[in-house]
């Protein structure tokens, strides 16, 4: 008898908000300007789904599962697979960020790759990428040495080292923008800005970006480092090993697996700069290559987004961020298969 | 022996330079947000004369109208809060199911978000702008420059890694804990809520640190969604516009940059083992 009148019940609220749903996409499709519309369609697919989950059913383990997946589906999908997929295929229309009247196949890849600043750019993130990749690690590895050696107040200098990291890149860069424009001039009377010199505002950047990120690197080689075995070390410091070469023959060898992690993390982050370079130079400034002024330190993740933004180039900055994603993949996967390698070793 | 001593000499000395040097810089941010212009122009490394100029500074920039401390501060606070306690139980749900039930789907859909936390935002933050315009227009929600819009993309973008997190988490979790609950009557969302996701605490943890620093950092999504002069600005958002409006007047930018910073430097003085390791352990999964 309870049953029953659960199951009318729900049977009666999922009617109700089908109802709801229905009207308010009606609504939506012939009246554009009634008020309350998105109340009525949101309301409508809560009281779906409470009806669904009162209703009192033999499937009730699968009602559950499919509610219990629901949310964070559907948030993934409208926000990042619905539109990589419409990303994708704008790069082959003339898309001007709301609509788009034409397909035009390959042109916008072509332009892309016979324009000198896309590929000036291409060419500047891959440098900064390797050089940035070998600063971090190196500063990183040098730091989790020192803070997993026996030096005084090692917690104080892994918090200290740890903390540029948590602070925004876009804070961050304003910050060392005054100090590579005020405080580093300051030091020699008349000295230009670093930022005014291309090779040199890489370089800028360079520091700043191994600055930030060298102590989170350190913190993961830390790990690594603490999960060497005690009793190796020092049976080799027994057998008379010193402390350099037990660092190079038994701890380098024991940790490859986090030098791998590390290397890989630092490639993807730093192939995907924005918030330094947006903050420190915003690609200035400028060098002169075959008669044209090209922004001299602007990245891929900057370039595409003054290609879009401040350009208003929407199909062609979408097309080098189909470009830009193919990259990451194809790194990831070499990560993924050099994983697998491994395991296959073990 | 004596070689040993003076290697750790060696060490002590190079780890205090070092960590000078890495934080000098917020030194000079300390330093600099109690000086007058002028005075930085005489000397940008020198401490300040009058710490007192430092609340002067600290009032001119708190009521400016592009930074406007507090509400950027609060829009922060709200849209990191309630993205954080959403996306944990979400994607807890989410995961527990995709790892308690061993379907086709549940494999493809877990691939799917495994394989999406390669895509780099550039290439959806375009096409994610015109999605959320269109459904705007067509549902009557508004998604662009709103908390709903913005808390709803952070839950998708948030999502991928979360979930995947948590997956090699709750395999680990025998199932007898959960058969025994439902052998009890218990049934499946009270077993999730009751026995599952009081177990799934020292994941969320790392969970909440992940995302919670990264969203209260994130400037591109915001700057895009909410836009620079828009009616909500996050904090990041609102030191570009206030560096944009205010060029070179470094005593206030300065001012601005250590107002931003605060916040999340006492949470670090508070819980900085939880932080550290909630970001190493992130890591390496």
């Amino acid at each position: 008898m309870e049953q029953n009148v659960r199951r009318v019940i729900s049977i009666l609220f999922v009617l109700f908000g089908v109802f709801s749903v229905i009207y308010a996409l009606y609504l939506d499709i012939f009246d554009k300007d009634a008020g309350g519309r998105g109340i009525l369609l949101i309301g409508g697919i809560f009281i779906i789904i409470l009806g669904t989950y009162l209703l009192p059913s033999k499937k009730h383990t699968t009602i559950i599962n499919v509610l219990f997946l629901l949310p964070l589906l559907a948030a993934f999908a409208i926000t990042v697979i619905i539109p990589f997929i419409c990303g994708i295929f704008y790069s082959f229309t003339n898309w001007n960020g709301i609509k788009f009247t034409e397909f035009v196949g390959l042109a916008n890849y072509i332009e892309m790759f016979s324009s000198p600043d896309y590929l000036y750019s291409l060419l500047i993130t891959f440098i900064f990428t390797i050089l940035n990749m070998l600063s971090v690690n190196l500063a990183a590895f040098a730091l989790a040495l020192l803070c997993t050696s026996k030096v005084r107040g090692r917690n104080f200098y892994r918090a200290a080292f740890f903390l540029p990291n948590l602070i925004g890149g876009i804070v961050l860069g304003y910050v060392w923008q005054f100090i590579f424009n005020k405080v580093f001039t300051s030091f020699i009377a008349g000295s230009l800005s670093m930022l005014t010199d291309p090779n040199l505002a890489l370089a800028a950047i360079l520091i700043v970006s191994t600055w930030q990120y060298a102590g989170y690197i350190m913190m993961i080689y830390v790990t690594g480092l603490q999960g060497v075995p005690k009793d190796i070390i020092e049976a080799s410091g027994v057998d008379g090993a010193s402390g350099f070469k037990s660092l190079i023959k038994i701890k380098v060898p024991m940790i490859a697996n986090t030098f791998t992690v590390c290397i890989f993390l630092t490639l993807v982050n730093s192939f995907k700069q924005f918030d330094l370079n947006f903050a420190i130079t915003n690609g200035a400034p400028s060098r002169i290559l075959g008669m044209k002024a090209i922004a001299s330190t602007e990245f891929l993740a900057l370039n595409i987004y003054n290609t879009a933004i401040a350009k208003n180039q929407y199909a062609q900055g979408q097309t080098k961020a189909v470009v830009f994603f193919i990259i990451l993949a194809i790194v990831s996967l070499t990560q993924v298969s050099i994983g697998k390698k491994k395991e296959v070793e073990l | 022996m004596n070689s040993k001593r003076i290697n750790r000499y060696i060490a002590e000395l190079a780890s205090m330079v070092l960590a000078l040097i890495v934080l000098s810089p917020f030194v000079l941010v300390i330093f600099n947000s109690a000086k007058k212009s002028a005075d930085i122009v005489i000397s940008p490394v020198a401490p300040p004369l009058n710490w007192g100029q430092m609340l002067i500074n600290m009032q001119n920039v708190i009521n400016n109208q592009n930074f406007s401390y507090w509400k950027s501060f609060a829009s922060s606070l709200f849209i990191t809060v309630v993205t954080l306690v959403l996306l944990t139980v979400f994607s807890c749900m989410a995961a527990w199911v995709l790892v308690r039930n061993k379907t086709k789907w549940s494999g493809i859909i877990f691939m799917i978000f495994v394989a999406a936390m390669v895509i780099p935002f550039q290439v959806v933050m375009l096409p994610l702008l015109s999605t959320f315009r269109e459904i705007s227009s067509f549902t009557g929600i508004k998604l662009l420059s709103s908390y709903v819009g913005i808390i709803f993309a952070y839950l998708g973008f948030g999502g991928s890694m979360s979930v995947f997190i948590l997956h090699g988490f709750i395999k680990g979790i025998p199932k007898e804990l959960e058969e025994a609950a439902w052998i009890d009557g218990c049934s499946p969302e009270g077993t999730f809520f009751r026995v599952v996701f009081p177990l799934l605490k020292p994941v969320q943890m790392t969970i909440l640190i992940l995302n919670g620093i990264w969203i209260w950092n994130d400037y591109l999504l915001p700057s895009l969604m909410l836009g620079l002069n828009g009616r909500i600005k996050t904090l990041p958002v609102a030191v570009s516009s206030f560096v944009g409006s205010y060029v070179k007047q470094w005593d206030l930018i300065l001012t601005a940059a250590f107002l931003a910073m605060i916040p999340i430097i006492i949470l670090f003085l508070f819980a900085q083992r939880q932080i550290i390791q909630g970001m190493v352990e992130g890591a390496i999964k």
